[in-house]
């Protein structure tokens, strides 16, 4: 047999029922956005290699697809991401010098996937706020992910949320060189605290110092306990400080717009550190295994473009979140109506209905008897012009 | 209610003394059960039977909570989307790279232009010797490892010793250690998020029950 219909790896298509319900969400979540003040904007799935891989794109070079644009001999990249592409639009078209507010919904490929198992394909759906350093800022952005979240009907929602500035200054603090670095924020990653404490005992750390940097790895919890980890991390200076302070404040803002919503902090979960500045976050939601969607504030983005900015936002995939959200039964019902004959009144029926948002399917012969499974009604002549005929109940 | 993966065999027979040291124990004998899922004494708690190399898989992805896997496994699948808790200190030992005792070449991997190796573990094994700017050819074998270099598939191996007895008998010495290994309590980064409260009792009790056993 012939392998014609296989699809590559990583790649997956949606059916009828799916396709609908991921147009749908994002329509919804489009919308969302829109009522929240941003506007959509759409770049091209296909951009030159080195403006994808600029700023924020950097670490994104092994996971774009690439091919060379013969007409001009340069290199092409087909997006992993559309962030890097936000960034520009703010940066070099919009230039503008007050906020901006953008969101964007497209897919992206990644030439390999991030995780085992992960498709290669995403729908990527995500806001941007440029142009303000503020608490609301961060707050904002967090209050229009968990309100996206929660129109895909998600169950409870989890919000992680942490500052990269915290581990930054106990890192320069501790003079780390790269190597060292880079070993360190990956055995936190890990919450490593056998590997975590093997690093720090071969350097020549003060006591305080190299026990705060591996209990790092265990400051997560409600949010009741950060008032505690803030005094004990008082003594390494007002960097760490002012850090927690922002931290403490973007949380009671969100506390305030999302009530119901279960807030944790983790001060070493820093996925994606290498461009964050002030605060992440990610979102969980039970029965899954990792974050349904995640942001974090990158300022002096766009600064490739000579426009640099303060930034924060978030982005989601969209398809992934198609598994778990609630699968409302399609409840449209279909109007079977006559196959196109000369009654003029008809067509005008069949119009009006399909405008006020029916579902109306024409028989193709007469006999058609089409797919009477999923036919609420038909339009039968009656004595004074078409009526509706119920179909018996399934 | 979290789902704990062991596999059988020496992790199994170390890992649950530690559990039965704060009162949670299988229903039954997994050693001797053909049951994969087995449940404990406590209704929030159960055991998913697994083979060893898979624990870390069914860990990153979320189908288990939380689980014992070998700190060789983890350094080999990569440890993504799993926090590393414990040190369990159990199933201790060492990977190394060993050559037959009248060769020496890794000594020579300089002048070679790519050294055969054979292991169970091909990314350790890449990695470890990339940084060191040799070029390999690895060989992946899932047992035996020490033959390979007898017979001329290998001119080294990468392996985990214990006691150094199977490689000396088959006239191998031992070049380098890449790393100690021991196993490692491991949870799912999620897991950890939303079931915080029932996993850190289970750490925290985990961890006493350690430090009872060094006494």
């Amino acid at each position: 047999m012939s392998d014609l219909w296989l699809l590559p790896a990583g790649i997956e298509e949606l059916m009828p029922a799916d396709a609908l319900r991921l147009e749908r969400l994002r329509r919804s979540l489009v919308d969302l956005c829109y009522s929240f003040g941003y506007d959509l904007v759409s770049p091209s799935l296909l951009e030159h290699l080195d403006s994808l891989l600029s700023g924020v794109g950097k670490d994104l070079e092994l996971e774009t697809f690439k091919l060379i644009d013969h007409s001009s001999g340069r290199q092409l990249g087909i997006r992993a991401d559309m962030t890097p592409q936000i960034a520009r639009i703010d940066a070099h078209v919009l230039r503008s010098n007050r906020p901006s507010r953008l969101c964007y919904a497209g897919p992206v490929l990644r030439a390999r996937p991030q995780q085992a198992a992960e498709l290669r394909e995403q729908f990527q759906l995500g806001a941007e706020l440029y142009g303000s350093p503020e608490v609301s800022a961060d707050a904002e952005i967090v209050d229009l992910m968990i309100s996206c979240l929660a129109r895909c009907g998600l169950g409870p929602i989890h919000l992680d949320i942490g500052h990269v500035g915290v581990y930054r200054s106990l890192a320069e603090l501790a003079s780390l060189n790269k190597e060292q670095e880079v070993k360190f924020f990956e055995a936190l990653q890990r919450k490593s605290t056998p590997d975590l404490e093997l690093l720090v005992g071969s350097l020549d750390l003060s006591p305080e110092l190299s026990n705060s940097l591996v209990s790092l790895a265990n400051m997560h919890g409600p949010v009741a306990e950060l008032a505690d980890i803030t005094a004990q991390l008082e003594m390494f200076g007002s960097s760490v400080s002012s850090s927690l302070e922002n931290l403490r404040a973007v949380i009671e803002k969100v506390a305030k717009t999302c009530p119901s919503l279960d807030i944790h902090f983790d001060l070493s979960e820093l996925r994606g550190y290498h461009y964050h500045t002030g605060v992440v976050f990610s979102a969980f939601c039970e029965g899954f295994g990792k974050e349904v969607a995640r942001g974090g504030r990158y300022d002096s983005i766009g600064a490739v473009y000579g426009h640099s900015r303060p930034a924060t936002g978030f982005s989601l995939d969209l398809r992934q979140l198609l598994c778990l959200s609630v699968r409302n039964p399609i409840g449209d019902s279909v109007i079977l109506a006559p196959p196109v004959g000369d009654d003029e009144a008809l067509e005008h029926l069949v119009v009006a209905l399909r405008d006020q948002g029916n579902r109306v399917v024409r028989k193709l012969h007469l006999g058609d008897d089409w797919d009477m499974e999923h036919v609420d009604k038909q339009l039968v002549l009656g004595n004074d012009g078409w009526i509706f005929k119920e179909l018996p109940s399934k | 209610m979290l789902t704990i993966a062991l596999s059988k065999g020496r992790i199994l027979d170390d890992t649950l003394p530690l559990f039965e040291r704060f009162g949670v124990f299988p229903m039954e004998n997994p050693s001797k059960s053909r049951r994969l899922i087995i449940e404990s004494n406590k209704p929030d708690i159960r055991f998913l039977i697994i083979r060893a190399s898979d624990v870390a898989t069914y860990v990153q992805f979320g189908a288990a909570d939380a689980g014992v896997v070998g700190k060789d496994l983890l350094l080999e699948h990569g440890g993504d989307g799993m926090y590393e808790t414990l040190d369990l200190n159990i199933a201790r030992c060492r990977m190394v790279v060993a050559e037959p005792e009248t060769a020496s070449a890794t000594s020579q991997a300089a002048s070679v232009a790519r050294l055969r190796i054979a292991t169970k573990y091909p990314n350790i094994t890449q990695k470890h010797f990339a940084a060191k700017g040799i070029q390999t050819e690895i060989i992946k074998l899932y047992g035996s490892m020490e033959l390979a270099p007898l017979v001329g598939l290998a001119d080294s191996i990468v392996d985990l010793v214990d006691t150094g007895n199977t490689m000396s008998a088959n006239g191998l010495k031992e070049v380098e250690t890449i790393a100690d290994i021991s196993s490692r309590f491991v949870v799912n980064r999620a897991s950890m998020k939303l079931k915080r409260q029932a996993l850190s009792i289970v750490i925290d009790r985990m961890r006493e029950s350690l430090k009872g056993s060094e006494h």
